[in-house]
């Protein structure tokens, strides 16, 4: 059944909260996945990522507030493997159990048939070892293994976990070209960093949370938009006379580097038009874009756990 | 049924059942050959050939049923097993049903198995089985080891690793039932009552050699087939009490 309609097997939680003891991990968290494109989950390490999967997934128990996948709890499905598809962490495999063994037993309990657990193997390039103890498996390797028990049930939702951690730039861009593809084909994709940068590369649309809150939903480009704060350097040597004229019209003159200055709330269109009808030369007019990392250091900021204290 | 095979599958694509079962019956019926080659000729019982069994192979069964969920945790194939089926209690049923099943042949290979062996080894000795109460100190113990298998399971069920569970059934079992019998005027009176004394009660041949066998002494108030059902009712209400706790806590 190819997914067609929008609105269609997306995850949607409402008001989901967390709490041991004290503790509050998630936090009133609403959001909703869409199908057919890769939603990243982005949030500081300890921010509550993993423990909103393990909810959407039935593992943990709310304290409040509900998670559904399609309309239900996940713990509702008939045969979940069918419809949805976890990596949570590569190493849930017995280290002394074989590849094949470990998909053949999760085929057996959702009645996919054996043949699905080849292709799955050759789907992420394991047949050649999937004789071999999943505890020799190096990372990438268990990465792998981990997606293709994911992928067993051909599901239309699909969970990643922080899925490119620790590995090297040639598993990373695998797994984002795969994560990318199984969006085209209509599935929703919901995927797990603390890297923006990486996010930036894979996902569409952002759900980024800070200390278990919902910081922003939105489409990745519009986030880096809204949040990095966009200025414009400019350099003149007549910078005394367009200061002031800039401030008169209520943009934000601060002094930047090497004697220019730096201006906020204004496009360079707009500080153009000033310059010219003034009579001021202009030497340099650029637009400066904020990083994604000070965008997402500057809305996470009041929002991290745990702050390094530097020199100490 | 199909968890049932799901459960067969994962506990045979790992080594560690098929080194328990070994081991069970290399002391198991190893025992009972030291006793029946160092018994006096023709003196060999059928109340020896089973202390291998009843009693020191049991506890590698005990070990064994509680790795099969141990294992479980701590290489968090629980998680992946909730994930394949959220129904944790079905899911943990299945696997005790199977490792029970498991448990209870083994029990009947080691028991038979030492049985025969003494029989070569002493064939003067009068081993035939021709009373009931013979039949159930052989053959019972396969019963003997699903039951326990099943207790086993729902200790390893509520501790989840694999020290802390098997530290409690080996205590537990070798130790503490033991121990309480020394406690004077009431110890025996409560050994009554414990769980694997009444396991050792279903198996006792009664009769003139009583008091070569566990559990002598105790005034029990259950009679053998009471013993053993009194057995099994403990190993599921503590199955029950775990299968709750496993479907109410975060996996």
């Amino acid at each position: 059944m190819p997914v067609t309609e929008r609105g269609t097997l997306m995850i949607e939680a409402i008001g989901l909260t967390k709490r041991y003891g004290r503790t509050v991990a998630v936090d009133d968290l609403s959001f909703t996945v869409q199908p057919g494109r890769v939603t990243g989950f982005l949030g500081p390490n300890g921010a509550g990522k993993s423990t909103t999967m393990r909810m959407i997934l039935g593992l943990d128990r709310p304290t409040a507030g509900r998670v559904l996948i399609d309309g239900k709890p996940y713990t509702e499905l008939h045969r979940p493997l069918r419809t949805v598809g976890a990596l949570l962490d590569a190493k849930w495999v017995h280290p002394n159990r074989s590849a094949r063994s470990h998909l053949k037993w999760l085929a057996v309990s959702n009645g996919l048939p054996a043949r699905r657990v080849d292709e799955v193997l050759e789907a992420v390039g394991l047949t050649q070892v999937a004789g071999k103890k999943a505890g020799g498996f190096s990372l990438g390797m268990s990465q792998r293994l981990g997606i293709a028990a994911a992928l067993l049930g051909d599901p239309k939702v699909l969970l990643f976990d922080e899925p490119v951690n620790g590995l090297d730039p040639e598993g990373i861009l695998w797994i984002r070209t795969f994560m990318q593809n199984l969006a085209a084909e209509g599935r929703t994709v919901l995927v797990s960093s603390h890297l923006l940068s990486e996010m930036a590369l894979t996902a569409s649309e952002l759900v980024v949370i800070g200390k278990g809150k919902l910081i922003s939903q939105s489409s990745t480009a519009e986030f880096i938009d809204r949040s990095t704060g966009n200025s414009v350097l400019v350099r003149s040597p007549q910078l005394f006379k367009l200061g002031p004229l800039l401030v008169d019209k209520g943009f934000t003159v601060r002094d930047g580097a090497d004697g220019a200055l730096s201006v906020s709330g204004a496009t360079s269109d707009q500080i153009g038009d000033i310059a010219a009808a003034n009579g001021v030369v202009l030497h340099e007019l650029s637009p400066q874009r904020g990083s994604l990392e000070e965008a997402f250091m500057q809305l996470t900021g009041d929002a991290v756990e745990y702050h390094a204290e530097i020199g100490k | 049924m199909t968890l049932l095979a799901v459960e067969r599958i994962k506990l045979f694509s790992t080594r560690s059942p098929y080194w328990c079962t070994a081991l069970a019956l290399v002391l198991g019926v190893g025992l009972t050959a030291i006793i029946a080659g160092t018994t006096e000729k023709g003196q060999m019982s059928i109340g020896l050939t089973q202390f291998g069994s009843s009693q020191l192979a049991l506890a590698v069964v005990l070990v064994m049923s509680a790795l099969a969920v141990t294992t479980e945790y701590r290489f968090n194939t629980i998680r992946a097993t909730f994930l394949a089926v959220p129904s944790r209690t079905s899911a943990l049923v299945a696997k005790t049903v199977v490792v029970a099943f498991i448990a209870a042949a083994l029990g009947e290979i080691i028991a038979f198995g030492s049985w025969g062996l003494a029989k070569v080894m002493s064939p003067t000795s009068d081993l035939a089985i021709n009373t009931g109460a013979e039949w159930r100190h052989v053959a019972g113990v396969g019963l003997l080891y699903g039951i326990g298998a099943v207790l086993a399971i729902a200790v390893g069920i509520l501790v989840r690793q694999t020290a802390g569970a098997v530290a409690i059934l080996l205590v537990w079992t070798m130790l503490l039932e033991g121990l309480i019998g020394i406690i004077p005027k009431v110890g025996i009176k409560i050994q009554a009552w414990l769980p694997f004394q009444n396991a050792n009660h279903f198996l006792a041949l009664g009769g003139g050699n009583t008091a070569e066998q566990p559990g002598a002494g105790i005034d029990f108030k259950l009679s053998q087939w009471g013993s053993l059902a009194y057995f099994a009712g403990i190993a599921v209400a503590l199955l029950v009490v775990a299968l709750v706790v496993a479907k109410r806590r975060d996996a």
